[in-house]
């Protein structure tokens, strides 16, 4: 691939220097004890590239980027500006050293405006030690205009959307000079409209000169914004990629194996409906309709997913099957038997398999055994209790045969679920949930915060499910789940059934729908190109470059400009 | 970075670095403990739950230092010393001799050891073993009346760990004592029955008494949310005001006597004594035993207990796989309460074979510092009550043979609780933090020094 970026940061010229910044982590190694989070990494980000970090859950990406934000000291290895060795003790250095981070979790005062989160631990003051925000919020709308930020800086950072505070984030590093952006997992938390909009935003940070570290798993946005990716695996370097490599290639050589990724899935073959919901309406405490007037079937043998943004309902309608609602009115038939009004145990021991959204919160005690986890909704029932005792060995016996079917990697069933990664927590869940005939198998973000190599395999068992008969139903804020697994896609808004598609719904459309636009008017707003329409046409059509004629024309970010915006337009050719 | 740092930078490289492993490795124990904060933690150490926490200690030694319950250990040990020293502020001897502290200092030392292992001693003589006593049976009496002393605060210690595992703040064992208190006692005295029965009938009215005092918090807490740590605290007051209205009615009082005193239990009703009549052991610390047996076996081999540790260590868990929270809830306290009762059955059918107002002593409130101390596990509850028992023995000795005030092993047991509540202070007193590694080799930390300063 093209890599244009060169030339410009090998210049020597001293003026240039202050403007632009070369990073290179030379050998980091980071240990925790036995663990070797980070094994003699080198990488080198250039001068106005985005550079990123590819790799599983757990492979060092995180620990090796909070060595360079001095939040942790590395155990061997040195960290390079300009070529120059340093050494950060603190946040407060990498950010003097022009290193700026935007954490998964945003690190704002939701009480605080725009200008006083952004001025915060740098406020500059007036006579009398009072508070200049005046200064603070030139710059934030000087920077706002200068990438079409649209943040408001006297807006209170909670009134603001995911999106718009990530942007908060970005801004502050911004106005504390960073020359190189670190963003991990930017993505995780954003639609899928935002997503595009943050990628955009990321091209104009680099055509003005800002590198980029960009942290993520997700291939295809990986794909859509490199310049140099570098795969990270179980805590060392394995190589370097192109963007245009294949999606296929580099899952591989995140995961270390072969992967694949289109999941092989027969078509459904649809049995007879035995889940019903019928005009299902939860209310909150609050009196809000969160789940409103909602009905759907599933068939044995099928998948329905649910799509939708985070919060439009979702958790509450999964919580009113389950039985953890209290003012629930409507109807939900499983087999013909009601299920509103019933315990959480009589739903479970009808034969409901649940995979909660948020498995460390809802899904496993962390602090105990693995084994003991694997038996959460069965401990009282044979072959692990007779009366009321418990049988220990039944219950380690039942974890190894789990351990070994879900191959989740762990070194011993009485390990604390708390210390197992992300991918490994969710198939210990699954594992529980999926090891008992059932009747219909519910399952909340199924691979959220999952490794890729998890993935492939929970959907597998997911499929599997399908096809042993049971009526399945996948809640997923991912688009690109949804469309992966479902063989019908619900779509929510606020708390309301936008409409039931099939399969084969293009991720335009689902993406309106999910914006509350019926399913008609979006495939015809598509057509006519509305606002929206056309942001997520781009998300679609990633080869269109950003334009080069960009309002930012300071000298020096000119120049940058023009070596970046000819092979922006091929980059994704 | 200033200058003045740079060489103290080079010198000292490792330690700032050995300090982050132990800050990490605490919030890593803390990231398990709270779904890295999605939860509220619970009372309980994270290493005291059925999970095994990875990466421990390279070496067996550091193993068996570093491991969990040495913490305590290191607690007690750390209070004694810090007591030592505050035995020695408040010696004669020791004040004399620092008057001519830099004249000659070892006098003023020798002092202090002396002032504080006397009394140690004596506190050891007087809870363990006392080896001026004429024939086995005097010099074996300390310890009999340790075990004595320890009895109603293994059982109230054990009261207050359960519901710890369970997730609830029992404050209430002093309530549940008294009100055990009262109901064993009336039955002790009021009825007549023959033997065996008696005696039965007075320990089932104890913890029936005490279970339903506990299991009312439970079912408010269930069902009105109210929160436990106000409730047993109330509860507490009118279980002790209730006790001392009684005590001034006909049916209670002793008749012929204006003192709120009840008549003594009637000889079917009380506890045998296991060592014959020498010593005050009696039956109550044989069922102690048992408890702990029991309590063990509910929270390890039982479903109930199951139920308990899971709504303790997570309730949204627990809840969304299917356990009945409330159920749990209502339960534990009744079953706390009735381990508390278990106490209040020991001081007036074992101990006191009266009842009075002071018929719970401290016992429900030291139960508390015991199950923290025992990191609310029902053997490391034993221990502690053991423990407790002998400081209380021990204390009257020190008292009678050193003129050491008996309030000094009230500030030992107040340290050791404010020990255990940090462990990783313990562990960097003892330097025993684990995983500690070998510094940074020279060559390393000489350039860190000389680029420090560079950001």
């Amino acid at each position: 691939m093209l890599q244009p970026h060169i030339p410009s940061g090998t210049v020597t010229d001293a003026s240039r220097l202050v403007r632009v910044l070369k990073l290179e982590l030379r050998g980091i190694t980071k240990r925790f004890g036995s663990l070797l989070a980070n094994d003699h990494i080198d990488v080198v980000v250039e001068p106005g590239q985005i550079h990123c970090l590819l790799g599983e859950n757990g492979a060092g990406k995180s620990t090796l980027m909070n060595v360079l934000y001095g939040l942790y000291e590395p155990t061997e290895g040195e960290i390079l500006v300009n070529d120059k060795p340093v050494s950060f003790r603190g946040p407060g250095d990498a950010m003097a050293a022009g290193i700026g981070m935007v954490h998964q979790h945003f690190m704002l005062v939701p009480v605080f405006t725009v200008a006083e989160n952004v001025a915060l631990g740098a406020e500059s003051t007036k006579a009398g030690g009072f508070l200049n925000l005046e200064d603070t919020r030139r710059k934030i709308k000087e920077i706002s205009d200068r990438y079409g930020f649209d943040v408001d800086p006297d807006a209170l950072v909670e009134d603001l959307p995911v999106g718009v505070q990530q942007r908060v984030e970005i801004i502050k590093a911004l106005v504390r000079d960073a020359k190189v952006l670190i963003l991990d997992e930017p993505t995780a938390v954003l639609t899928p409209q935002e997503t595009d909009e943050l990628l955009d935003i990321m091209r104009q940070l680099k055509s003005n000169g800002t590198s980029i570290v960009f942290i993520s798993h997700k291939l295809r946005e990986v794909k859509a914004v490199s310049d140099t990716i570098t795969v990270i695996r179980r805590g060392k370097v394995v190589g370097s990629a192109n963007p245009g490599d294949s999606t296929t290639a580099l899952a591989s050589m995140m995961v270390g194996r072969a992967v694949n990724l289109t999941l092989d899935k027969a078509p459904a073959k649809p049995l007879e409906k035995t889940f019903k919901v019928k005009d299902l309406t939860v209310i909150a405490p609050n009196g809000h309709h969160t789940v409103d007037g909602i009905s759907f079937d599933i068939a044995r043998g099928e998948i329905l997913a649910v799509a939708g943004v985070q919060g439009n309902g979702q958790t509450e309608l999964t919580e009113a099957i389950l039985g953890l609602q209290e003012r629930v009115h409507g109807s939900i038939l499983l087999d013909d038997v009601e299920l509103v009004g019933r315990s959480v145990k009589d739903v479970l021991n009808s034969g409901v398999g649940f995979v909660p959204e948020d498995r460390s919160v809802d899904g496993l005690i962390g602090t105990f055994s693995i084994a003991e986890n694997l038996v959460l909704d069965r401990y009282d029932q044979p072959p692990f209790a007779k009366g009321i005792s418990m049988s220990p060995a039944k219950v380690l016996e039942n974890a190894k045969s789990r351990i070994d079917e879900f191959d989740v990697r762990t070194p011993s069933g009485l390990l604390a679920a708390g210390t197992l990664s992300g991918g490994n927590q969710q198939k210990v869940v699954m594992a529980r949930e999926l090891s008992r005939p059932l009747r219909l198998f519910i399952a909340s973000q199924p691979t959220r915060g999952v490794d890729v190599g998890s993935i492939e395999f929970l959907h597998k068992r997911i499929v599997a499910e399908r096809d042993q008969g049971t009526p399945v139903m996948i809640i997923s804020t991912e688009l690109d789940e949804v469309m992966e697994l479902a063989d019908r896609i619900a779509v929510l808004y606020k708390g309301k059934l936008v409409g039931i598609v099939p399969a084969g719904t293009g991720r335009d459309v689902l993406g309106l729908m999910m914006a509350g636009i019926p399913q008609e008017d979006a495939a015809s707003d598509h057509a006519v190109k509305t606002d929206r329409a056309a942001k997520t046409e781009h998300a679609a059509n990633t080869d269109q470059a950003v334009q080069p004629d960009q309002t930012f024309k300071t000298d020096a970010a000119a120049a940058e400009g023009r070596a970046t915006s000819s092979p922006e337009g091929g980059e994704h050719a | 970075m200033p200058d003045e740092d740079r060489p103290k930078h080079v010198d000292q490289h490792a330690k700032p670095h050995e300090k982050s492993v132990a800050a990490e490795e605490t919030a890593a124990v803390a990231a398990v403990d709270t779904a890295g904060g999605a939860i509220s933690p619970s009372a309980v150490p994270a290493t005291a739950q059925s999970g095994k926490l990875p990466g421990g200690p390279d070496t067996l030694l550091r193993k068996i230092f570093t491991g969990s319950g040495v913490v305590s250990v290191l607690a007690v040990l750390l209070a004694l010393i810090l007591g030592g020293l505050l035995i020695a502020a408040t010696d004669e001897r020791v004040a004399t001799t620092s008057g001519y502290l830099f004249a000659r200092p070892t006098d003023f030392l020798s002092a202090v050891w002396n002032a504080a292992t006397r009394s140690y001693i004596a506190l050891f003589q007087g809870s363990v073993f006392n080896p001026r006593g004429s024939g086995l049976a005097v010099q074996f009496a300390p310890l009999m009346e340790t075990l004595t002393i320890a009895t109603p605060l293994i059982t109230a210690g054990l009261g207050v760990a359960l519901a710890f595992r369970a997730g609830l703040f029992n404050i209430g064992a002093q309530g549940q004592i008294i009100m055990a208190g009262i109901l064993a006692a009336w039955v002790g005295f009021a009825l007549h029955l023959p033997l065996g029965l008696h005696l039965l009938l007075v320990l089932v009215a104890g913890i029936v008494g005490g279970a339903l005092w506990g299991g009312l918090v439970g079912l408010l807490k269930a069902r009105t949310g109210a929160h436990e740590v106000i409730l047993t605290i109330m509860f507490n007051y009118i279980a002790l005001y209730f006790l001392r209205y009684l005590l001034n009615t006909p049916a209670f009082q002793r008749p012929g006597e204006s003192n709120p005193i009840s008549p003594i239990l009637d000889p079917t009703a009380v506890y045998p004594q296991i060592f014959g009549s020498q010593y005050r052991l009696h039956l109550g610390f044989i069922l102690a035993i048992a408890a702990t047996v029991l309590v063990w076996w509910l929270l390890n081999r039982s479903t109930v207990g199951f139920e308990f540790r899971a709504v303790g260590a997570n309730p949204k868990a627990a809840l969304t796989a299917g356990i009945n929270v409330s159920r749990s809830t209502i339960l534990v306290m009744a079953i706390a309460g009735a381990l508390a009762g278990m106490s209040g059955v020991a001081q007036v059918a074992g101990t006191e074979k009266v009842l009075t107002d002071g018929v719970a002593a401290t016992y429900g409130f030291d139960a508390i510092t015991v199950a923290l101390l025992g990191r609310s596990t029902p053997w490391g509850t034993f221990a502690a009550g053991l423990l407790f028992g002998a400081f209380r023995a021990g204390a009257v000795q020190m008292q009678i043979q050193t003129g050491t005030p008996i309030d000094i092993v009230l500030v030992v047991q107040s340290l050791i609780v404010l020990f255990i509540a940090a462990p990783p202070l313990v562990r960097a007193i003892f330097g025993l933090n684990p995983r500690r590694k070998k510094p940074a080799a020279a060559g390393k930390s000489q350039q860190a020094a000389t680029t420090g300063g560079a950001a």
